[in-house]
């Protein structure tokens, strides 16, 4: 069953047509990896699905149900979370609350308090630490876990390993093994393509705010991730014209 | 002087009263609601209006005028600031700056130029005292009015840091975008603080009407006080507010006995003196100078 679907999603900043005529499908319980050069319009798009961005065209639906016009809080309702690029803590308040707030939408789930606890143990110490004093990689796991106490169906990652040191990663990646083992449906933006191969199980390029490749991860090659990260086969197609 | 003082902290307590919405708004939702003084005065007069044509005590009268003001504020939220508060930070102010000016002359065209009071229909409890000890008497009034500061601002800290909503309105405050991707919902979010704050006003209007008169144009001074209690307390704690109410009315105390005309300076020249102190202790640039010194403590 498609758990979220998106058809033909334009989204612009002002003149600029960051994402342009966008189509997916999402399964449920796949992990997929967005990938993408910086200004390829992932975060847009990103923005767009769970509502921070109002979309130009297009329509989003998830399980069936039309959610493009819905405002963010209540797509959150409807079973979406996102991990914002550089993870938007409220950092003058506490690990605990932030986590807290996570839950406003009261959907019911396996998560609270103490199962990300669990899965993030090195937060627990922090409990009471507001967040603005700590270190990136608490800082992000406090960001995943809050967007999953609110019990998602689809759990957007945007560039989780930002300004984190490369040890920090492993951790929060460690972390993410045992929520990659429940059946959340994850998308996923990472710039390390060898982890993000690792990890997902399905690889999606975007180049100029158009996916040109979408493909299981069983079925792709590095070298075409690449070719369509730099927009290669792009050039080789050009080349042939001429010739 | 030891009188001088204790009645400076039961006038401080006055002040913090009235600076309850306003620091509350001003440290929630980042909006300085310039229209806070007149609001106010709204309150007074729709308490004076039940008590002189429908017999109801003001304290009575506040449960009816405190739901009212709550509509109004909750209405000023989802009509006018939130729209205004989009067009960057000066433009609420600007906002409430003309609606103070329309909600004068609107009370001024209706209720006409006779000051008005409370008083008169609370009986005997306006001019009754308690003898503290010998030959220092205080105000009941003044005490009962310090006692509900201390109320109202407790009761809204708490509020603020233990509930639920209390952390959605303080996660919308910080980041709006991203309390709508977390699952709050913004808009009533800032509705409901707004409710709060004008809830609270309808008792500073209730305190002011009892205290002395009021007439339309009674706003200005009142918005002065509470703005100065506001920055001397230091924005963002609802506490410091109440200590900056008592210490501009020390201020007050201490120029009165300077000069008898004192009173209203030694307010301002304290004012003065604190903004300086922080804008010369301020780190970094002019621009995070000026946010500091009316930002206050963080």
């Amino acid at each position: 069953m498609s758990c979220l679907q998106v058809n033909n999603l334009d989204v612009r900043h002002g003149q600029l047509a960051a994402v342009r005529g966008v189509s997916m499908t999402l399964n449920k319980g796949d992990v997929v990896a967005l990938i993408g050069a910086n200004g390829a319009g992932k975060t847009t798009f990103l923005r767009a699905i769970s509502g921070a961005h109002s979309p130009a065209a297009g329509t989003i639906q998830l399980n069936g149900n039309e959610i493009t016009k819905l405002s963010s809080h209540k797509r959150v309702a409807a079973g979406l979370a996102l991990v914002p690029e550089g993870r938007k803590l409220f950092s003058n308040m506490t690990t605990e609350e932030n986590l807290l707030l996570g839950a406003t939408s009261a959907r019911s789930g396996e998560w609270n308090i103490e199962k990300i606890f669990q899965v993030f143990p090195n937060l627990s110490k922090r409990r009471h630490t507001k967040t603005g004093t700590m270190s990136g990689g608490e800082q992000q796991a406090t960001a995943i876990g809050r967007a999953l106490m609110s019990n998602p169906d689809i759990l957007i990652l945007d560039e989780v390993s930002l300004g984190l040191s490369p040890l920090v990663v492993d951790q929060v990646y460690q972390n993410l093994e045992r929520l990659l083992a429940t059946d959340t449906t994850i998308i996923l933006v990472e710039q390390d393509l060898s982890r993000a191969m690792k990890v997902a199980n399905r690889a999606i390029c975007m180049l100029e705010g158009e996916i040109v490749l979408d493909k299981p991860m069983s079925l792709v090659t590095r070298d075409e991730i690449t070719d369509a990260y730099f927009g290669l086969h792009k050039i080789r197609t050009h080349n042939g014209d001429a010739a | 002087m030891t009188n001088q003082i204790i009645q400076a902290i039961l006038l401080g307590g006055y002040y913090a009263l009235l600076a309850c919405g306003l620091s509350f708004m001003f440290s929630v939702m980042k909006i300085i609601n310039l229209a806070h003084g007149s609001l106010l005065v709204l309150a007074g007069y729709l308490l004076w209006f039940l008590a002189e044509h429908y017999h109801l005590s003001p304290f009575v009268g506040l449960l009816i005028v405190t739901p009212l003001m709550m509509l109004i504020g909750w209405a000023l939220q989802a009509f006018l600031l939130e729209k205004s508060a989009r067009g960057g930070e000066l433009l609420p102010i600007l906002t409430t700056f003309g609606l103070a000016i329309v909600i004068e002359n609107l009370l001024f065209e209706h209720f006409g130029a006779n000051t008005r009071s409370l008083a008169p229909y609370i009986g005997d409890l306006s001019w009754q005292s308690w003898e503290l000890f010998s030959g220092v008497y205080v105000g009941k009034t003044s005490v009962y009015i310090l006692v509900t500061a201390i109320i109202i601002l407790g009761s809204l800290q708490l509020f603020m840091k233990k509930t639920p909503l209390g952390r959605q309105i303080r996660a919308t405050a910080h980041d709006p975008d991203t309390a709508g991707i977390v699952g709050i919902n913004p808009k009533k979010a800032s509705a409901i603080a707004a409710a709060l704050a004008m809830g609270t006003v309808a008792i500073s209007g209730l305190a002011l009407g009892v205290r002395g008169v009021f007439d339309a144009y009674s706003g200005g001074p009142q918005l002065l006080f509470a703005f100065e209690a506001t920055i001397i307390g230091g924005v963002g704690s609802l506490w410091g507010t109440l200590i900056g109410g008592i210490i501009l009315a020390l201020a007050q105390t201490i120029g009165a006995n300077i000069h008898p005309q004192g009173f209203l300076l030694g307010g301002h020249i304290l004012f003065i003196i604190i903004l300086l102190i922080r804008l010369v202790l301020a780190k970094g640039g002019v621009s995070h100078r000026m946010k500091a010194a009316f930002g206050g403590a963080k």
